[in-house]
């Protein structure tokens, strides 16, 4: 946002100019003196505070910001102290309401713009506004429009005393009493970063925390305030089984016992093809990688799919040439194929808003029934759903790209589930045809970790880390002790082949196929030609009420673990509270079944299998957890494309890797190769100039968790497989592959 | 629904022309939608916000800055009088008084009590429709109200220009 000089708390003296200008709207100039804390200037800051004070009501103690309130913080560090102020304050009903979720106390703003400021600036719907003058100023929305705009809890979190309030939050918890953990929204795929806060075992409160590559520290409404069905009353708390036709709560061990057996059952009887997991995309990396695990590796079948028939072919998201959103920033030219941004990764679309409107980059709307982004759009092109971009949309967005320099970035996900993936998968590879043009692609599916889940390899045709099945067959047999034989079915063939009667235990993975298939008919009559479904889920949504076993799951908040959003960025999210009931996590329910179907996964912590995955997934060799803990803005996958990307934190800083810095981190050095980043490496070009610096590769320190005996690092594996995004060990830019089979198509 | 006559359709859209940004066009359509319609509703506010490219809280919040926009409906005389130091101490309150007594329940007229109309020379003064009218004394000020209402006196419009004139 631009300073504008609002509260006149920085007041300063300059050097050889008249007066007390404010420094935040005072440009820096060469050779400038400023004084900060002279005589006059404390005298100033004590005036302007008490005036700040004047009409501010003393009700501190029943206030959601008292604590945190950088009004009293500044009144206790530069504050008169005493009032001279006898009169009456201003009054006015507290609160009122602006919308459902945003409440306003008009005593306690003191006007400094910032809510409305960044309703205009940030999120470009100006629904509030200052309205009347004087002492009567005040923000108030339009009569009959309130201020429902998806970024309305930014305001409440920036307004710097408690004059706007969140409805949820509201009277529920002193500040000082939240307990606070750094983790990831992962309601969608963006994965903004915040602060989860908990107060007596329960979530509170997610603030936004400012991750510079990926959300500024802005938040949607529908991941800050989207929390409270964690503690929800129909949470499902204990595992059950259908007895008699009912499901009745059950021990854990029965509950495993019985799902395990039915699985024994069937695989004895009708082989791993009858046994399909759907879902997946809700839970962490690890529950992915241990389901794949299990499914692939342990039960042997691959009809697997962590998508729900309504977003891109795994092929397609795995194989292009990945975008970072950062990359909007300075792209050639931003295409949007679909969705609406603002709808389905809404702080994507305060991103892709800014490049556009605020950094000029000129950006392509080609979403079938256009939205939010087309007042930004420097070109509409709409096109008729379920047909690709045309031609020259396509020659025109590449000679602006080139023109401009910088890369072409594609928005791709699906526009309605009523439109066939083709056309989105066409114009991708239209534009991935183009030569002469540095396409990226950022793919806007919305699944909170789907992209983690599709890297873990719960989709068919894949294995963990981007490899194919074909590609990885030696390497995770070595691992995991086998593979499936076959590419197995997708999402919508396992509900065709469960409807037929083909499928014998469906493994419901949070998935809801009856209210999240396009195709409702079908999963329908799949559920009805299933005679067994295991349902992991933390609700009884209307499928898993057809469960036969329901094993509950922890979920956001309760969870540690990793996280991979849509660009490939690995983070981590936290457990803050227990979790309800004896809910497991899902990595551990997978290896518990795994264990009672004769693998022993050997899995202790959630730390364990973070650096299994690093240690077998080709795309995400290295990314250990310990690696992940300290790199300030996460990783982005493949590692090693990323080297010197990597920022660390050091005591809530984030500093430059450095040698020395007491920081190292060294990708797995599997296969007897040499570790990434050896001098090989040293001579790829870096992905892109950065302000950080690369970590200068011979003085990188060994990880200390290197010796793990547990990860299955056997002795003389075979060569890894190459993950489909370019190569992992090889230096050498990735060549989006999988788009060039594609246009050749 | 237009909240605009047509004519004043045609007019707001010349106006909007007129300015490089649109949005510098709000204050101009104010004055036009309060005369059409007395007052400023929050329909007049829709359609200047929908014709300036801006939101209806923005226009709201412009408007609602100036005290010549009525925000609420008033009568068709507006009778501003003015208590500051000059009018204080010569009768204004009295004035003030007097005519929001008698007028209290007449439709037709809304008094106001306003800060100093640079009027002061002549104090104490008011203003009717934005018309000035000096040397008052309590009854003097009446007549001249009721001058208004007879139509002994045209009355500018509500936000003050003249009848016929320009916005
Ligand atoms: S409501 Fe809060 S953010 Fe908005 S102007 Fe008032 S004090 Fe500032
Ligand atoms: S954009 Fe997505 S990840 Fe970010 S806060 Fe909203 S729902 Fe959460
Ligand atoms: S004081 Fe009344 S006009 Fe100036």
């Amino acid at each position: 946002m631009k300073p504008v000089g609002m509260c006149r708390m920085c007041l300063v003296e300059v050097e050889g100019v008249r007066g007390f200008p404010p420094a935040c709207t005072t440009p820096v100039t060469d050779g400038m003196v400023v004084r900060t804390r002279t005589d006059a200037v404390e005298k100033i800051q004590e005036g302007v505070l008490e005036f700040l004070l004047i009409n501010h009501p003393l009700d501190c103690p029943v206030c959601d910001r008292g604590g945190e309130c950088p009004l009293q913080d500044q009144t206790l560090a530069f504050g008169p102290g005493e009032s001279r102020f006898v009169e009456e304050k201003r009054h006015y009903e507290k609160p009122i309401p602006l919308s459902n979720m945003i409440l306003l106390d008009r005593e306690r703003c003191i006007q400094c713009a910032r809510c409305t400021r960044f309703a205009e600036e940030i999120a470009g719907d100006p629904l509030i506004d200052f309205v009347s003058r004087g002492d009567r100023t005040q923000v108030l929305n339009f009569a009959e429009q309130p201020f429902e705009s998806y970024f309305s809890g930014n305001t409440v979190q920036i307004c710097p005393v408690g004059a706007l309030l969140a409805r949820h939050y509201r009277f529920k918890a002193r500040p000082w009493d939240l307990a606070t953990a750094e983790t990831s929204c992962t309601t969608c795929s963006v994965h903004c970063r915040g602060a989860v806060q908990s107060s007596s075992n329960r979530i509170v409160r997610l603030l936004g925390v400012d991750l510079d590559p990926v959300n500024h520290g802005w938040l949607c409404d529908k991941g800050r305030y989207g929390i409270d069905w964690v503690h929800a009353d129909d949470r499902v708390r204990e595992p059950h089984l259908r007895v008699g036709g009912e499901l009745r709560e059950v021990s854990w061990p029965e509950a495993l016992d019985a799902a395990a057996g039915e699985i024994r059952k069937v695989l004895r009887m009708h082989g791993p093809g009858a046994i399909a997991v759907l879902g997946g995309a809700r839970g962490t990396n690890e529950d992915a990688y241990a389901w794949a695990r299990l499914a692939k590796g342990v039960i042997g079948t691959d009809h697997v799919d962590c998508q729900m028939g309504d977003g891109l072919p795994a092929e397609v998201v795995l194989g292009v040439r990945r975008a970072e959103i950062d990359d909007c920033d300075r792209a050639g030219a931003i295409v949007v194929l679909g969705p609406d941004p603002r709808e389905e990764v809404p702080v994507l679309f305060l991103r892709l808003r800014r490049a556009a409107k605020d950094l000029g980059v000129p950006l392509f709307d080609c979403t079938p029934v256009g939205g939010s982004l087309a007042p930004y759009a420097a070109h509409v092109a709409r096109r008729v759903p379920g047909e690709p971009v045309g031609a020259d949309v396509v020659e025109l967005a590449a000679r602006t790209a080139r023109e401009r320099g910088g890369p072409l970035v594609v928005v791709a996900g699906r526009p309605s589930v009523a439109e066939a993936p083709d056309a989105t998968v066409r114009s991708i590879a239209a534009f991935g045809a183009l030569d002469g043009v540095d396409v990226r692609v950022l793919s806007a599916l919305r699944r909170g970790n789907v992209h983690g889940a599709l890297e873990m390899g719960l989709a068919p045709g894949f294995l963990p880390g981007r490899v194919t099945l074909d590609a990885g067959r030696e390497w995770f047999t070595q691992r995991w002790g086998g593979v499936p034989a076959g590419r197995g079915l997708d999402a919508d063939g396992i509900l065709r082949a469960a409807a037929e009667g083909r499928v014998h235990v469906l493994v419901l993975l949070g998935a809801d196929p009856l209210l999240d298939h396009p195709d409702a008919l079908l999963a329908r009559r799949a559920l009805e030609g299933v005679p067994f479904v295991v349902a992991v889920d933390a609700f009884r949504s209307e499928s898993a009420a057809r469960a036969d076993v329901f094993l509950p799951c922890t979920v956001w908040g309760e969870q540690n673990g990793t996280v991979t959003n849509l660009e490939g960025r690995v983070q981590r999210v936290a457990r803050r509270v227990a979790p309800e009931g004896t809910a497991m996590d899902d990595w551990r329910i997978a290896s518990e079944l795994a264990y009672r179907l004769g693998a022993d996964f050997d899995l202790a912590t959630v730390d364990e299998v973070t650096d299994e995955i690093a240690a077998v997934a080709p795309a995400a060799l290295g990314a250990t957890a310990a690696l992940v803990r300290r790199a300030r803005d996460g990783v982005v996958l493949p590692l090693r494309e990323h080297l010197g990307e990597i920022v660390v934190r050091t005591r809530g800083l984030s500093i430059l890797a450095e040698e020395g810095a007491g920081t190292s981190w060294d990708p797995i050095r599997a296969g007897g190769a040499a570790p990434a980043g050896a001098p090989a490496a040293s001579g790829e070009p870096a992905p892109r100039t950065r302000r950080r610096r690369p970590v200068p590769a011979r003085t990188r320190r060994r990880p200390r968790t290197r010796s793990s005996t547990r990860t299955p690092r056997a002795s003389a594996p075979p060569t890894r497989p190459r993950c489909t995004s370019g190569t992992v060990r090889q230096a050498g830019p990735p060549r989006p592959r999988v788009t060039r089979t594609l246009c050749a198509s | 629904m237009s909240f605009f006559t047509d004519a004043n359709l045609a007019r707001a859209r010349e106006i909007v022309a007129r300015y490089p940004s649109p949005k510098s066009a709000i204050l101009p359509l104010a004055h036009l939608a309060q005369d059409q319609h007395g007052w400023l509703s929050p329909e007049a506010m829709e359609q200047i916000a929908e014709l300036t490219g801006v939101t209806p809280a923005q226009v709201f919040g412009t408007c609602s800055f100036y005290t010549m926009f009525k925000l609420r409906p008033c009568g068709r005389l507006v009778v501003s009088v003015c208590t500051n130091v000059s009018c204080l101490v010569t009768g204004g309150p009295e004035i003030l008084d007097h005519l929001e007594r008698r007028y209290a329940l007449d439709p037709d007229v809304t008094v106001e009590e306003v800060e100093c109309i640079a009027a002061c020379g002549g104090a104490p003064a008011m203003q009717v429709n934005y018309e000035f009218h000096e040397r008052l004394t309590p009854e003097l000020a009446e007549d001249v109200v009721d001058a208004y209402k007879r139509g002994a006196l045209a009355p500018r419009t509500v936000s003050g220009a003249r009848a016929g004139g320009a916005a």
